[in-house]
């Protein structure tokens, strides 16, 4: 029986990477928090997952029915997976970063990196235990 | 490496706090500024924000890059600009820099404006540090992994 890493990892791998892609697109969010016109974004992590594990995200998208159709001038954001966040109260400058929602989410982002972190960590350590066979 | 991304994000923003800072202090500073000519006259400076963005060209975008989470750039100060408000006259007919009808022209700072801008800009700054400390920490534990 051989081992596949890739599938001895699991979901975590990748789990990890997005979770460090989405820090990094609340951190944008929190710099530009009093940036006239700016608005926030997020990516929906479970649809972005999913279609990087090769399933289908479920979202619309736009067919290319001719090879000239390039998905990332049509789509620059959305096929990444990027969505603009509803303000509940959108500032008359017309930015819609709420503060303290950026904040909260980027610290369960963190949390939830560690959780992926911890998981990551158990499967290595897992097939190490595996390959010495003490 | 997206965590390396995140703390040239966290750091524009805190630069660009620190120059909303500067403004304020400079504002707060020159609020009783007075010059001989009203059109040398002392008049308060606010920066302008924009969202910096990625390098059409450089950054990736157009195909190259397909798959890989954009965050942005974080923020730039695109420049700094004057207020157009009135100045303030004040009735001072003794003053050598009062005008014919006795009035001299005062810097148009209004110091409420002025001290809540630098408790939000000083707030924001804050959030930005944390923000690169827990990038900090989240680096730390991943050169960890498997140890």
């Amino acid at each position: 029986m051989a081992i596949d890493l890739d599938k001895a990892l699991g979901t975590y791998a990748n789990a990890l990477t997005l979770r460090s892609e989405r820090a990094g697109v609340l951190a944008n969010n929190i710099a530009n928090a009093d940036t006239p016109g700016y608005k926030a974004r997020d990516l929906n992590f479970h649809e972005v997952l999913k279609s990087r594990m090769g399933e289908s995200s479920g979202s619309l998208e736009l067919s290319q029915t001719r090879s000239g159709h390039s998905m990332s001038l049509l789509q620059p954001d959305a096929i990444n997976g990027m969505q603009y966040r509803i303000a509940a109260q959108p500032s008359i400058d017309g930015n819609t970063v709420d503060a303290q929602v950026e904040k909260t989410e980027f610290s369960q982002n963190a949390l939830q990196f560690q959780t992926a972190f911890t998981m990551l960590n158990s499967r290595i350590n897992g097939i190490r235990t595996a390959i010495r066979g003490e | 490496m997206s965590l390396m991304n995140i703390f040239d994000i966290a750091g524009s923003g805190m630069s660009a706090q620190s120059v909303r800072l500067n403004t304020t202090a400079s504002n707060i500073a020159n609020a009783e500024s007075i010059s001989s000519n009203t059109d040398e006259t002392y008049r308060s400076r606010q920066p302008i924000f924009a969202a910096r963005f990625q390098d059409a060209m450089g950054g990736g975008g157009f195909g190259g890059m397909q798959g890989v989470v954009q965050a942005g750039q974080g923020v730039e100060v695109k420049g700094i600009v004057e207020s157009d408000a009135a100045l303030k006259m004040r009735y001072e007919p003794s003053h050598p820099y009062a005008n014919e009808d006795g009035y001299v022209a005062y810097p148009n700072v209004n110091i409420v404006e002025e001290m809540t801008n630098m408790i939000s800009a000083s707030r924001s700054f804050q959030t930005n540090v944390d923000v690169m400390n827990s990038a900090k920490d989240m680096m730390k534990q991943v050169l960890s992994l498997g140890q």
